[in-house]
């Protein structure tokens, strides 16, 4: 074992200091360059498209592309308030996808809390039946969930898109998990102290328990915020529509007509989706990753 | 609660730690008790609502036809012989399975290869730019990407027929032609989607001990074999979640080829979840709708099934 490590290190130390100081390394520049060109094929549809909105609606069919946008005109912005009920269909997104992502983190919270820190009988067989939900897809639930829906007088409503996404597995899976990541023995202090159960729950374990209720919620804005499949069954009438079904309906209007109007109201469709990126990156790829660990 | 009470509840747990027959330990139970089913109904009841009742009518509904105007009738295994026979159900299917074989496979295998060029030595700043780049597409809406990409493929203003004019090609007819839209379907769900896969694959290669590639070298490992012989094997169980995930995800597609080519031209880029749609809100057949919803359901438990089995036998748990 010992002259392994003197090996390495004898080897080692030449080999990785040496040739990156005396000739260009040709394998980090091919490296680099074949990312940055994946990097580009990512990012150039999305420049593309910041950059034709910017463009008046007649130049936006103009050829060569732009990709960067130089000499910003603000025409098509204007007009996509003109053409659409933009603003209403940016209320509807807000309230469908806060109300859910608020509705998400608290009952997840409780949820979760119950399956890390509270014993009571069948926790393991209820917990297994909350985790085997998560295999069954949306789309083969929807016909069911419409009839219920239409059977509870909700249909074409905001609360139709709503209720349904509410309950999460998900959502109760990773707070579950976040509160077995608390120590034990601040409810074990607790006891001890005589605090009841809920006191537990609201003084020690409610308030540690914020940063993962962030990562539901942001999860679940991401999520609600792009969705598409159950609005286009859920809601009929216009002003019930939300961001992403307005877009493609404005899309399908207008045919090829101009392109820029389309594209502005997608460049402030994604403004939100944006500031969670900026601001909770990182919350985001680890509730995304999260469950992948075992 | 007063601090008398506390006192005396606290010297009743120091004088018998371990008994837990006694009143405040029985008591304490028992609420615990309440308070979980209090914190659990609104999940467990939205859940049995929305997601139980729904799979047991979704199933029970396969066997009826019924159109919400008259009543249900029973008919059997009608609607899944209906459903089975129907052309446009078939080619569905078989267009959703290609789609799976050809998406999954690119983008597991683009996200596999950036994942281990990220991962390589290079300068921290680089490495997060490049992470979050092919993040990116992850956090925009499926159908407002698919908005954009049916501008860029344009067959006459598209700004990809536009490079491939300056490299001489003539312009390719996307989303008029049944290969050129599955192939513009492909491409805007892996473009979209890769993101996802990389950063599982990120994961599991930062869980690879160093050692073991020092190891490597020290046996006078090329960087190839390295990558053959060390990181695959180490990195089958992340390869089998990436792979699981990207196909049961890539089995249920809608928002893209329901934007780009509303499943034509013809039927060539329809899907199975497409005719779930379209069966059951544009020619109201909820039971065959159902029927073909519990057919894809089946498959998507079979192929889970098929790959924990698999994996059995070819992934390497360290």
């Amino acid at each position: 074992m010992s002259t392994t490590t003197e090996r390495v290190l004898t080897r080692s130390a030449p080999a990785g200091h040496t040739p990156a100081r005396q000739k260009p390394n040709w394998s980090l520049v091919t490296r680099v360059a074949l990312l940055l060109i994946a990097a580009v094929l990512t990012l150039g549809p999305v420049m593309w498209t910041l950059s034709t909105s910017l463009r008046s609606p007649s130049e936006s069919f103009r050829l060569p592309p732009s990709f960067i946008p130089w000499d910003p005109d603000f025409t098509s912005y204007a007009q996509v308030f003109q053409q659409l009920d933009i603003v209403i269909l940016v209320l509807n997104s807000a309230l469908v996808t806060g109300l859910i992502a608020v509705g998400q983190m608290v009952t997840a919270a409780m949820a979760g809390y119950a399956f890390a820190n509270l014993k009571f009988r069948g926790r393991g067989a209820l917990f297994s039946i909350v985790l085997a939900t998560m295999m069954v897809p949306v789309q083969v639930t929807i016909v069911p969930v419409f009839m219920l829906i239409r059977g509870m007088g909700l249909s074409d409503t905001l609360l139709a898109l709503i209720l349904p996404a509410i309950p999460t597995a998900f959502g109760t899976f990773l707070m579950r998990q976040y509160f077995l990541g608390l120590p034990a023995d601040l409810a074990e202090a607790a006891a001890i102290d005589g605090a009841t159960p809920w006191r537990t729950f609201r003084s020690v374990y409610a308030p540690l328990a914020v940063p993962g209720m962030a990562i539901v919620g942001i999860l679940a804005f991401n999520f609600h915020w792009n969705e598409f499949f159950r609005p286009l069954i859920m809601t009929i009438s216009e002003q019930n529509f939300t961001l992403p079904l307005g877009l493609v309906s404005l899309q399908g209007n207008l045919g090829t007509g101009s392109i820029s109007v389309v594209l502005a109201g997608v460049v402030l469709s994604m403004i939100p989706a944006l500031v969670v990126f900026i601001c909770g990156q990182r919350a985001l790829q680890a509730g995304l990753t999260a469950g992948s660990s075992k | 609660m007063s601090t008398t009470t506390r006192h005396r509840e606290g010297q009743k747990h120091a004088a018998k730690p371990a008994a837990s027959g006694t009143a405040p330990a029985r008591s304490r139970r028992h609420s615990q008790r309440w308070l979980a089913w209090i914190f659990l109904a609104p999940t467990i009841l939205g859940m049995g609502l929305f997601t139980l009742v729904p799979i047991v009518a979704s199933v029970v509904l396969a066997f009826f036809r019924w159109d919400i105007i008259s009543a249900p009738s029973f008919v059997g295994f009608e609607n899944f012989a209906t459903v089975v026979q129907d052309p446009t159900v078939r080619v569905s299917f078989l267009n959703t399975i290609v789609f799976v074989v050809v998406a999954v496979s690119l983008q597991l295998a683009l996200a596999l290869a950036l994942a281990v060029m990220v991962q390589a030595k290079m300068p921290s700043w680089l490495r997060t730019f490049f992470r979050s780049a092919f993040f990116f597409p992850l956090i925009l809406s499926a159908a407002s990407v698919s908005i954009f990409m049916r501008y860029l493929f344009n067959e006459q203003f598209g700004v990809v027929n536009w490079f491939l004019s300056l490299a001489g090609i003539p312009a390719v007819p996307w989303l008029t032609t049944p290969g050129g839209s599955a192939a513009v379907v492909i491409m805007v769900y892996v473009w979209q989607n890769f993101g996802f896969s990389f950063l599982l694959f990120i994961g599991g290669l930062a869980s690879i001990p160093t050692e073991t590639y020092e190891a490597a070298s020290l046996d006078g490992a090329t960087a190839w074999r390295k990558h053959v012989y060390v990181t695959l094997p180490l990195l089958s169980p992340t390869t089998l979640l990436a792979s699981v995930m990207a196909i049961i995800s890539a089995l249920q597609v809608f928002d893209q080829p329901y934007v780009l080519t509303r499943g034509g031209p013809g039927d060539s880029t329809r899907t199975a979840v497409m005719v779930i749609f379209e069966s059951a809100f544009q020619r109201l057949e909820f039971g065959q709708a159902s029927a073909i919803g519990v057919i894809l359901t089946l498959i998507i438990m079979a192929i889970t099934a098929a790959q924990f089995r698999l994996s059995k036998r070819f992934v390497f748990y360290q």
